[in-house]
């Protein structure tokens, strides 16, 4: 296994190709790695030697003190770059991330080209990533060596992707459910590296508790499958797949040839190697984020509890889509739960509230709930709701006066409390308790979403999306017990 | 270059690597037929064989329910007089007419990105237009087999259907494996087909199978 250290964790990086025009990629990848807090050591090199967003930059990188740097970013023009690479290797460095366009690409010229970088680092020594990649980044390290936004919060999901453009997806909905990233980087045209290169060094990696891939051409399906396989052993491996080629539909004798399609084929191996294949890219980025952040359930039943008939009744229909399974509530747990509850509620799972929750019963009824030996995963609808009105309530033109100031606080201390219950809960218990209303993206600021993404949690958008990532997680759990046997 | 096997040496084929195949018989004549489905007990299957010969249902070349041995008689002389120059050397196969509701497809198929995979999927002749199939990179293990029954959208048809028993998922997981060690043991086989699997009192069962192997 290749150790990936030098391009993830550098001590120092040189932006190969730094330009004083903002509007150019030289530009900024240096601009992104400074004002995003790298640790390490910042170098650059430009043509004329001008200084950079108050870097001093080299002409030539033969002029780097020694050993001052592990990570090259490169720049420049894709001819410059094999001279580029030696003058690198000889003052230390150990890894390149090419983002110069102008290779396999572009054409015949182009694949030569990068067949021969490749053949430098090989030579060298050197980890190549790219070329014409997006970058890479890493939150231990404060690296964000991208020519694009954004930098992600700090978290625990690890990025390889084919496409430079998903991985500022998946950093987007990073930044929007506040779940971070550990690291990324968009591979490129792959001349060395490709999507599970990555694989490895993510799953034995301290800071990654799950890895997160987009991938279009699979060239070594085997060699995929194996190093999917060996990830999945030890923690979660999430795909999105893009594109289906017509590879696979050969001019088959058998009705077996015929019906195997690249799509059918790539989710049977999925199925096989543990890989959670997610069909969009908002499902990929939900089920990693869930991966990341919840525990996994020990079994299928799940108990939904909401505070109003119609968003359980749904919620209970798409766990019948699933492999999950809407658990009868138990006799004791009814009888529980009775206790907390006036007679009006459901008594029946989902667990309808019907307006008899307060203060204290709902942390007390979802406490009961999760506790119970035979609930395996807990859904929590119709946080929020009061919180919504207090929003109302604050800009309207009766605010603050007849008491509502008052009772705008109440209801947003309320709505946080029944988040912090729920990872409470989910944490004393060690099992996943996950929380879903609209709010979360009609309203990000309401007290009820704001305080799960405080609290390092997804808060879905809705039950649906909530049930389709915890059946990933199911799915994972039975894989792991399945390879456990 | 590939080369499909006749049905006969495919069936044995298959059946040396534990596949559930009906008791098929060969005959050169009427007569050797009739004695071949006293055997086998009626009713019966009986088709024209040969090493050229593929597509016998679209070409008529496959008789079936077959109740007697004068029918058989009747039916082995019209096949053999339907035989063509290009279909070479040919003789019969007389098999029991396996019968049940619900038929599977299973198979070894060579794909161009991942190599051998063994499938199974909802047969019958709606198998194209449904496209209900599953896939697993050889090896496969029994747990895998298990899943790709999973895996199928029809899982109605794997319960008890019309007075049948439900589908038998270790007995079809087994042909699933045999399949995996076949695609391992065989080298130069490139792709099988078991159509139809007929789930024969909730056991499957081939009936025809079609083995390419690659030639050189």
């Amino acid at each position: 296994m290749t150790d990936l250290s030098p391009l993830f964790d550098p001590k120092g990086v040189l932006v190969a190709g730094a330009s004083t025009h903002p509007g150019k990629f030289g530009f900024v990848v240096l601009h992104n790695i400074l004002s995003c807090g790298y640790r390490g050591k910042v170098f650059a090199t430009n043509l004329e030697g001008e200084s950079v967003l108050g870097v001093t930059t080299f002409r030539d990188a033969a002029e780097l003190p020694d050993d001052s740097i592990d990570l090259v970013f490169v720049c420049t023009p894709a001819a410059a770059n094999v001279e580029l690479l030696r003058a690198c290797a000889a003052k230390g460095a150990k890894a390149a991330f090419v983002t110069s366009a102008g290779y396999g690409e572009t054409g015949e010229e182009g694949r030569q080209r990068e067949q021969e970088l490749a053949a430098v680092a090989a030579e060298l020594g050197m980890i190549l990533a790219g070329p014409n990649g997006q970058g890479v980044i890493s939150t231990p390290s404060s690296l964000c060596a991208q020519i694009v936004a954004p930098y992600p919060p700090a978290g625990r999901i690890g990025i390889a992707s084919q496409s430079g453009n998903f991985v500022s997806s998946f950093q987007n909905l990073a930044r929007q459910s506040g779940v971070g990233v550990s690291r990324s980087v968009s591979v490129g045209n792959a001349a060395v590296l490709a999507v599970p290169d990555y694989f490895d060094y993510l799953a034995a990696d301290p800071a990654t508790s799950v890895t997160l891939a987009y991938v279009e051409t699979v060239t070594d399906g085997r060699a995929f499958f194996e190093r999917a396989r060996a990830t999945t052993a030890r923690q979660p491996l999430v795909v999105l797949k893009g594109g289906t080629s017509d590879e696979g539909r050969h001019a088959a004798a058998s009705h077996t040839g015929a019906l195997a399609s690249d799509e059918k084929v790539f989710a049977g191996m999925c199925r096989q190697a543990g890989i959670t294949q997610a069909a969009t890219v908002e499902e990929a980025y939900e089920a990693a984020a869930t991966f990341a952040t919840q525990p996994l359930p020990q079994g299928p039943n799940v108990v939904v509890i909401t505070t109003a008939g119609g968003w359980g009744v749904v919620a209970a229909d798409a766990i019948a889509r699933t492999s999950l399974r809407l658990l009868p509530l138990p006799t004791d747990l009814r009888d529980e739960i009775d206790e907390l509850l006036p007679p009006r509620w459901s008594r029946s799972n989902p667990v309808d509230l019907a307006g008899g929750e307060t203060r204290d019963t709902i942390p007390l009824v979802i406490e009961k709930v999760a506790s119970h030996p035979d609930v395996h995963a807990v859904l929590q609808l119709g946080i929020g709701i009061q919180s919504n009105e207090a929003r109302m309530m604050r800009t309207g033109e009766y605010y603050p006066e007849h008491g509502l100031e008052r009772i705008v606080g109440f209801h947003e201390a309320q709505d946080a409390r029944y988040a912090h219950v729920a990872a409470e809960v989910s944490a004393a218990t060690g099992k996943p308790i996950l929380v879903a209303t609209e709010l979360a993206v009609s309203d990000p600021d309401n007290a009820g979403p704001a305080a799960v993404r405080d609290g390092g949690r997804v808060c879905y958008w809705s039950a649906n999306r909530a049930v389709i990532a915890l059946d990933h997680l199911w799915r994972y759990a039975r894989f792991r017990r399945r390879i456990s046997a | 270059m590939t080369r499909t096997l006749s049905e006969h040496e495919s069936i044995a084929l298959v059946a040396r690597y534990g596949v559930p195949v009906a008791d098929a018989r060969r005959a050169g004549s009427p007569d050797d037929a009739a004695a071949a489905a006293d055997a086998v007990g009626y009713p019966v299957v009986v088709k024209l064989h040969g090493d050229a010969i593929a597509h016998k249902t679209e070409r008529g070349l496959v008789r079936v329910g077959v109740p007697d041995a004068d029918s058989v008689r009747a039916a082995a002389a019209d096949l053999l007089a339907l035989a063509t120059v290009d279909d070479g050397v040919v003789d019969l196969v007389v098999a029991p007419m396996i019968r049940g509701a619900r038929e599977l497809i299973a198979g070894v198929h060579t794909d161009p990105q991942f190599g051998r995979c063994v499938m199974l999927g909802i047969g019958g002749v709606l198998t194209e237009a449904l496209g209900d199939v599953a896939f697993r990179l050889v090896p496969i293990t029994a747990a895998d087999a298990d899943d790709m029954l999973d895996e199928l959208r029809a899982q109605a048809l794997l319960g008890p259907v019309r007075g049948e028993p439900a589908v038998d998922r270790a007995a079809v997981g087994d042909v699933m494996l045999a399949l995996s060690a076949l695609a391992e043991g065989e080298p130069m086989v490139h792709s099988v087909d078991l159509n139809p699997l007929i789930v024969c009192d909730g056991r499957p069962v081939a009936v025809d199978a079609l083995v390419e192997v690659e030639v050189s």
